[in-house]
């Protein structure tokens, strides 16, 4: 376009407008996304294809609602603007009532978009259900979370160790989290990697979730859960296979053991507890967890309660 | 000690500043209150004319009045909360969790208890008899009773601030948490007393309304005659007598377990908290309907009224209400889909869910088509209307984002799901209230509000809401979950702070509202309704002289038409004079419905702090009554011929002022006109 004979000044200068526009079209776009957060966001820039899968649904709704949003937008300034009392020139219908094709359109296009909706809901629902295993063709790494006021213990039975706060894992490898709660409710979420699930007393429930890339996370209880409730989070972080090792090592050298007595100092509600590494633990101690709420207060420690109840 | 339970001077808020002086704000403006009526020397009237009143307009009004005491202090709640979380990055803020969590309880249990619910009995109780052409609610001192109950649910809530303190487990106050085993104190006592107490009101106030539409019509009006107000409120009332028992059920479980030691929601001995999260939203989500649907029949009643046109797709209308009423039971485990459900019940409420979309959907149009071809006047009311439309939109697509279990898998407990009820019950249940009061309040006193200071409000309410909510949309995309004392996550502040600022875009949409209510009364007389239509209203209520006499109507209207009160104006009869009155009975002013409220807060109370002698003599009380509540001696007669004085002095008024109020303004598009007149 710069050699155009006709006009070149009027090219260039129209060029470099365009190109400041560009920049500020793309500094206020970087702004909007900063100031926004997005860039920050683990829903929107996830590591694992739970969240990515999950915000897909959410940037599919999106989409398919602006059908009726939209509308409704511009009718109501158009119609607002057209139809304000002084303007005496817009047409008057004051019994204007009923009128069949509309009321097929305002009770159809709903219609619609709800029946679309459904056939992304339910497959979706199916195929994110937090407790279906992830199929990766990699055995998943078995974790157990117990739930405590107001911090989260995870037992690694495979690795028999067990850590405060902290919950490392290899990336691409699947997580399977049996969890349960030694306390009131909790929810026990990593945003970046996939949904919440309950952790309830008694109870047990699942979460499968996949890291893509090694990253550091975070991870925390989202259910409403007293005066420490603030600060029960964790670091979340997904590792290479070797970092794993070496971390269940470092777990493995720690001179604590989680036996039934340290246990139960540890449930004591405590705040901003930091990370701590157990190098044993007592064998079924999560299962016990679920048991002691099942039958009275006594902790029963002689038979091991083989597959404690669950809500599933 | 024995004889105050567990009352003692430790219970008094003097272990902080803040408390401190919530309570001595509490104490104050009961002084005050009490100061102001001496000085007026409106003992007599404030106890004979409105507090003993069976008049379903007086009712209407105090219930009002709670609801804007509680509107205030509940948004008191909401900016501390707001300021709190603006300045709480790594650094305690000024609330400590203990208080904090107290604030959110009670501001959610405000809001919708005793804000939202007296708002809109007080709406209903002030129009759906006049709308229907009735005299009076179906049982007059039933209704006295039911608005001493709210009123005495939401005195505990207030009385918390000044002795003792408040649950710390949320307005849905979820178990174990709320168990006696975690939470010991009187807070969580002082939540189940108060809720089950005004439950009980709200029961006794859908089984009101429920007959008084279907018994106390007026000749003519079918129910597909019914203006869309009344029609809402019917399935409202519905949802009510049914939804009610559920959450009555649950409490009442929850306070056993905490005062008799049962085990219904506990870890251990056998409990389930999922039961009680199950009844409780069993409950709960019917009761958005039962906020939203009233508030719908006013968009209806406001859009139509100020389009100067016929309400479009009236059947529409009423079929998408029932079909909201009848959905609103079919979708309450969307509030718990994380609770482990299987994927097959998840989708089925996830479906349910976002099925409501169509109906609402269909709403929304029909108000836009309203609109279409008509000629719309800005007052105050229809400005309330049309944030509603383009701002509810935006909360129905997070609702049906919400719907979706995955999403919600994700987005659950975030501040995103604060965003989105919050941005459904503002532009929904409450500007709907408030465009109610604006349009209702000439009808009740008189005299019209100033629009100026309405026309603020609104800005100011919609441009804060804006503020407040639209960044907690993010900060739930940034994983920010709800309830939050403190944070060490620095991309959050920004986003708290513009919504700090949010909240006080809104605080001064309050203050807007309470000018325009002082500016209204001190020039009521620049602003008087004289013929009782302010608004070249549609609906029977505007046939009443304003305020209405206590009977309302001398002569019970003939229902020819949809519009009963426009068609009328067609006809040239709505003003004419019938040839003679009969007599008319009317329930006697009383007492008991005041006194039953008095025994419910003092039996809570007691149970609250285990003062046993006392809640016996309370319950002895409440017992009592019920007797007389049986009995039939509480009417007396309205001589004919006096409504004929009131009436004639009403005739006499209108031929005075032969013009509708609304004929100086400039989008006016004129009087219905008698057949032929044209």
């Amino acid at each position: 376009m710069s050699d155009c004979p006709i006009e070149p000044q009027g090219v260039i200068v129209r060029q470099a407008l365009a190109y400041r526009l560009q920049i500020i079209l793309a500094f206020g776009l970087a702004l909007l996304c900063s100031g926004c957060g997005a860039l920050t966001s683990p829903d929107l820039d996830p590591n694992g294809p739970i969240t990515l899968a999950e915000r897909q649904l959410l940037f599919d709704g999106v989409s398919i609602m602006m059908i009726v949003i939209l509308p409704v937008f511009v009718m109501a300034a158009l119609f607002c603007w057209r139809y304000r009392g002084t303007n005496r020139s817009a047409r008057y219908t004051p019994n204007l009532a009923y009128y069949w094709p509309i009321e097929i359109l305002v009770w159809g296009a709903p219609a619609a978009i709800i029946i679309w909706l459904g056939f992304h809901l339910v497959p979706g629902t199916h195929r994110l259900d937090p407790y279906d295993p992830i199929d990766t063709g990699v055995t998943p790494l078995k974790v157990e979370a117990v739930a405590q006021d107001w911090k989260w213990l995870f037992i690694y039975p495979e690795q028999n160790i067990a850590v405060v706060n902290e919950l490392v894992f290899p990336a691409g490898q699947p997580l399977a989290i049996r969890i349960t709660s030694d306390t009131v409710m909790n929810s026990l979420i990593i945003p970046a990697l996939g949904g919440q699930i309950y952790a309830m007393a008694g109870m047990q429930t699942r979460l499968h979730l996949l890291a893509d890339e090694p990253a550091e996370m975070w991870g925390r209880n989202v259910q409403y859960s007293g005066s420490g409730f603030a600060d029960q989070q964790f670091r979340a972080v997904a590792t290479t296979k070797d970092d794993f090792d070496a971390w269940v090592a470092k777990a493995k050298s720690a001179s604590a053991t989680l036996d039934a007595s340290t246990y139960e100092t540890l449930a004591q509600p405590s705040q901003k507890v930091p990370v701590t590494y157990y190098s044993g633990v007592e064998p079924d101690l999560f299962d016990r967890i679920i048991a002691k709420w099942r039958h009275g207060d006594i902790v029963d420690p002689a038979p091991a309660i083989p597959a404690a109840a669950t809500v599933e | 000690m024995e004889l105050l339970g567990r009352l003692t001077f430790d219970s008094l808020p003097f272990y902080s500043v803040i408390a401190a002086s919530g309570a001595g704000i509490t104490v104050l403006g009961a002084l005050s209150v009490m100061a102001v009526i001496t000085y007026f020397g409106a003992w007599r009237l404030v106890l004979f004319d409105w507090v003993s009143s069976l008049d379903h307009k007086k009712i209407g009004i105090m219930y009002i009045m709670v609801a804007l005491v509680m509107l205030m202090r509940g948004f008191i709640d909401a900016a501390m909360m707001r300021s709190q979380q603006a300045i709480a990055f790594n650094s305690d803020g000024y609330l400590p969790p203990g208080h904090f969590d107290q604030i959110f309880s009670s501001h959610g249990t405000i809001m919708i208890f005793f804000m939202a619910m007296p708002f809109l009995a007080g709406l209903i109780n002030l129009i759906m008899p006049q709308q229907l052409g009735s005299r009076d609610v179906a049982f007059p001192f039933m209704n006295s009773i039911s608005l001493w109950l709210t009123t005495a649910g939401a005195g505990l809530v207030l009385i918390s601030l000044v002795i003792g303190k408040f649950s710390t487990a949320g307005w849905t106050g979820y178990p174990p948490y709320s168990g006696p085993e975690y939470t010991p104190g009187v807070g969580v006592d002082y939540w189940v007393w108060a809720v089950l107490i005004s439950g009980v009101g709200s029961t006794m106030s859908g089984i009101n309304f429920l007959v008084t539409i279907i018994k106390c019509r007026a000749p003519g009006m079918t129910l597909l005659r019914l203006p869309l107000f009344t029609w809402t409120v019917l399935v409202t009332s519905v949802l009510m007598i049914f939804a009610f028992p559920a959450l009555t059920v649950a409490c009442g479980m929850l306070a056993l377990d905490r005062t008799a030691g049962f085990h219904f929601f506990t870890n251990a001995m056998g409990g389930n908290m999922m039961n009680y999260i199950n009844l409780f939203w069993l409950w709960g989500h019917p009761e958005v309907y039962i906020l939203i649907l009233p508030a719908f029949g006013v968009f209806s009643e406001v859009v139509a009224t100020f389009s100067q046109k016929r309400l479009f797709g009236y059947i529409s209308l009423v079929l998408a209400t029932c079909a909201i009423g009848l959905l609103s039971f079919t979708v309450w485990l969307h509030h718990f889909f994380t609770m482990g459900s299987s994927a097959n019940v998840n989708s089925f409420f996830g479906v349910m869910t976002t099925i409501i979309a169509v109906p609402t959907g269909v709403k929304v149009f029909d108000w836009l088509l309203t609109m279409y071809r008509g000629r719309i006047i800005f007052k105050p009311p229809m400005l309330y209307t049309i944030g509603f439309l383009v701002t509810f939109c935006i909360g129905g697509l997070s609702g049906v984002l919400l719907a979706m279990p995955p999403v919600d898998y994700l987005m659950h407990n975030t501040t995103f799901l604060i965003a989105h009820f919050h941005n459904m019950i503002i532009p929904g249940v409450l500007f709907g209230y408030l465009a109610g009061y604006m349009f209702w309040f000439p009808k009740a006193f008189g005299f019209k509000l100033n629009e100026k200071w309405g026309a603020w409000s609104f800005w100011c309410w919609i441009i804060g809401f804006y503020l407040a909510f639209m960044p907690l949309y993010v900060l739930g995309l940034l994983g920010m979950p709800r309830r939050m004392e403190h944070y060490d996550i620095a991309a959050w502040q920004p986003h708290l702070i513009i919504a700090a600022i949010g909240a006080f875009i809104i605080f001064l949409g309050i203050v807007c509202l309470a000018v325009q209510l002082v500016v209204s009364i001190r020039d009521r007389q620049q602003a008087l309704d004289l013929t009782g239509d302010p608004w070249n209203g549609r609906s029977l209520e505007w046939l009443t002289s304003s305020p209405p006499a206590p009977y309302n109507f001398a002569l019970v209207p003939q229902v020819q038409s949809i519009d009963a009160f426009w068609d009328m104006k067609q006809r040239g009869v709505a003003y004419e004079r019938p040839e003679r009155y009969v007599d008319i009975v009317l329930p006697k002013n009383s007492f008991i419905g005041a006194v039953i409220g008095g025994a419910g807060f003092v039996f809570g109370f007691a149970m609250i702090w285990y003062i046993w002698w006392l809640a016996r003599c309370a319950r002895r009380h409440l017992c009592r009554h019920r007797h007389s509540c049986l009995r039939r001696r509480h009417h007396h007669r309205d001589p004919g011929g006096r409504s004929e004085g009131h009436r004639g002095a009403r005739f006499a008024q209108l031929a005075m002022t032969p013009k509708n109020e609304m004929a100086d303004d400039p989008g006016f598009a004129g009087q219905p006109l008698p057949e032929g007149a044209a």
